[in-house]
């Protein structure tokens, strides 16, 4: 199903490629392909633009004007979504849903509000937009209840900025460069995010392409979270040594003071 | 001046840290506690997810205790039979706290749990200490002293089985007692983070009926050990325990520590335990507030 998703993506470039006289071609780049989490580390500014090439070089000459929408997703994520009710007076967690795969991180650019260039179904086959993406929840709850979480949901991660909708973020140059300036908050996950461009006319996605993103901890920051994980005993006693060391050493200053 | 976390994945003020070490530290070396009960709750009003501000603020009560410990040993005020049956108890408690802490966070209702909890604790020592601290302040302004209750044990105590001599406590008492107290204690340091002192002492005093002069460094002894267990136990089971977090607490904390322990010796400790008092109620009802009122988020998402 995955590949078949793929597929879809990538068909418009493919197809763009077999018959160069009709489609035009995106070349994309990101600023930075590698970003490392330092001590100091508090989001990363990442700069998205690219060049869209016509067949032939020559703007086509009707006044439908081409948009560029640009996604940025964070690695997926397994996830149990409780949602509180009050119980006797008091505010519990009462219901929860669980999903499957929900992108950490998901942010959305584009040159006009997505909603104005392109219908909902395609939106929804592409997920462009925070209201089209495919949660896919692990349970057979009534539909009514799985929209309320999805808004729970989306509605969390935007407050949190963990999901960001940026209608007309995306300047175009000359119909033919765009750049689009995406922040990423230091509170997503390490790991592979993705940044996809479309280039939409008309309604239509004319062309796609991926480029990849890797976001890891370095130096230190890799060493603590590697030990805490792999070396947990190690990790706890130096951990309490540290706290001894330091009660003890303010003591000694203290005295002599 | 921001840092990352690598625990917790997110970045903080590294200032605002360590002046929130610093006090707690602060009121800790005041009153003799831990603070872990302020650290917990404040870490989490400031964003940190709350298991890792209840795995981390364990090892910023393992630094302000250590100090307490050695000026206690230096004049003797540290029962060690009875500190090790206390740790022992603890030990075990903090162990089988790790296992309610992954049951209720697999219910979904660790948060709330640790929210009532807190309530009911910090409601009833607050109102006992408070009522006792007016009393006291009430002497000093001429009233007649209460007749001192005579220091003795709880009857359910003396009933237990395999009594034994604490020489420093001036005790003749089962150590089933110590040994079920501590556990309990080890429990609640586990799910809330603190050191517990502000359970211990009250219960070594009215419930055990131990020697005051030994009652507050047998404390921070049980204390010192069940943190570092606790610690050793959050490393090994919930992975939470952020040291870079732990070490900006720790900075601070020593340091108010230190600070709040010379201001103490310059006011009344009547009108200390006054003011610990309702600082315990005040958080109290933040937390009951918190439980009652509408939240903010009322989603939630936990990873699994």
């Amino acid at each position: 199903m995955r590949k078949g998703f793929l597929a879809l993506l990538l068909a418009p470039l493919l197809m763009g490629q077999a018959r160069p006289a009709s489609k035009p071609i995106l070349v994309p780049d990101v600023s930075q392909r590698d970003i490392e989490i330092a001590y100091s580390f508090t989001g990363a500014d990442l700069l998205l633009f690219g060049a869209i090439l016509y067949p032939g070089g020559r703007l086509p000459d009707d006044d439908k004007p081409a948009d560029v929408v640009v996604v940025i997703k964070g690695p997926v994520q397994s996830i149990l979504l409780r949602e509180k009710a009050k119980v006797a007076g008091i505010w519990v967690n009462a219901s929860r849903l669980r999903y499957s795969s929900v992108p950490s991180f998901y942010a959305i650019a584009s040159s006009r509000p997505v909603g104005q260039v392109i219908d909902q179904r395609t939106r929804a086959i592409y997920e462009l937009g925070l209201d089209s993406l495919q949660l896919s929840p692990g349970s057979s709850a009534p539909q009514a209840v799985q929209d309320r979480f999805a808004r729970g949901l989306v509605d969390l991660k935007r407050r949190s900025g963990l999901y960001v909708e940026a209608p007309r973020a995306v300047e175009i140059t000359d119909g033919v460069l765009y750049r689009a300036r995406i922040t990423i908050p230091a509170r997503v996950p390490v790991g592979r995010f993705t940044a996809e461009t479309f280039l939409i006319r008309d309604g239509r996605v004319l062309a796609a392409a991926t480029r990849d993103i890797d976001i890891r901890k370095s130096g230190f920051e890799r060493f603590v979270a590697r030990s805490a994980e792999k070396r947990a005993i190690p990790y706890g006693l130096f951990t309490v040594f540290l706290s001894v060391l330091f009660g003890w050493s303010a003591g000694w200053i203290a005295r002599r003071v | 001046m921001d840092v990352y976390l690598p625990i917790a994945n997110l970045s903080v003020n590294a200032i605002v840290i360590v002046l929130l070490g610093g006090g707690v530290g602060l009121l800790s070396g005041m009153f003799g506690i831990g603070g872990g009960f302020l650290t917990t709750p404040l870490l989490i009003i400031y964003g940190i997810p709350p298991t890792v501000a209840a795995a981390s603020s364990a090892s910023q009560v393992t630094g302000a205790s250590v100090s307490g410990v050695f000026a206690h040993l230096r004049r003797g005020g540290v029962d060690f039979k009875m500190g090790g049956v206390l740790v022992a108890g603890g030990m075990l408690g903090s162990i089988a706290g790790g296992w309610i802490f992954r049951l209720l966070q697999a219910s979904g209702q660790i948060d709330t749990v640790i929210a009532v909890v807190y309530v009911l604790l910090l409601g009833s020592i607050g109102s006992m200490m408070a009522r006792e601290a007016w009393v006291a302040i009430r002497v000093t302004h001429g009233a007649v002293a209460p007749r001192p209750r005579k220091r003795r044990h709880h009857p359910l105590v003396a009933a237990l089985p395999l009594r034994t001599r604490f020489y420093a406590s001036g005790l003749y008492i089962s150590p089933l007692a110590p040994l079920l107290l501590g556990f309990g204690v080890g429990i609640l340091t586990i799910l809330l983070g603190v050191g517990g002192g502000f359970i211990l002492i009250p219960a070594m005093l009215y419930l055990l009926g131990m020697g005051t002069q030994v009652v507050v460094g047998t404390s921070l002894f049980q204390t010192l050990f069940v943190t570092a267990t606790a610690t050793m136990v959050h490393a090994t089971t919930t992975k939470a325990v952020d040291i870079v977090l732990a070490a900006l607490l720790l900075l601070g904390s020593v340091a108010g520590a230190q600070v709040g322990a010379r201001f103490a010796s310059k006011v009344k400790p009547e009108y200390l335990r006054m003011a610990l008092a309702i600082i315990v109620l005040l958080v109290g009802f933040r937390i009951l507030l918190g439980l009652t009122w509408r939240p903010d988020e009322i989603f939630s998402v936990e990873l699994s």
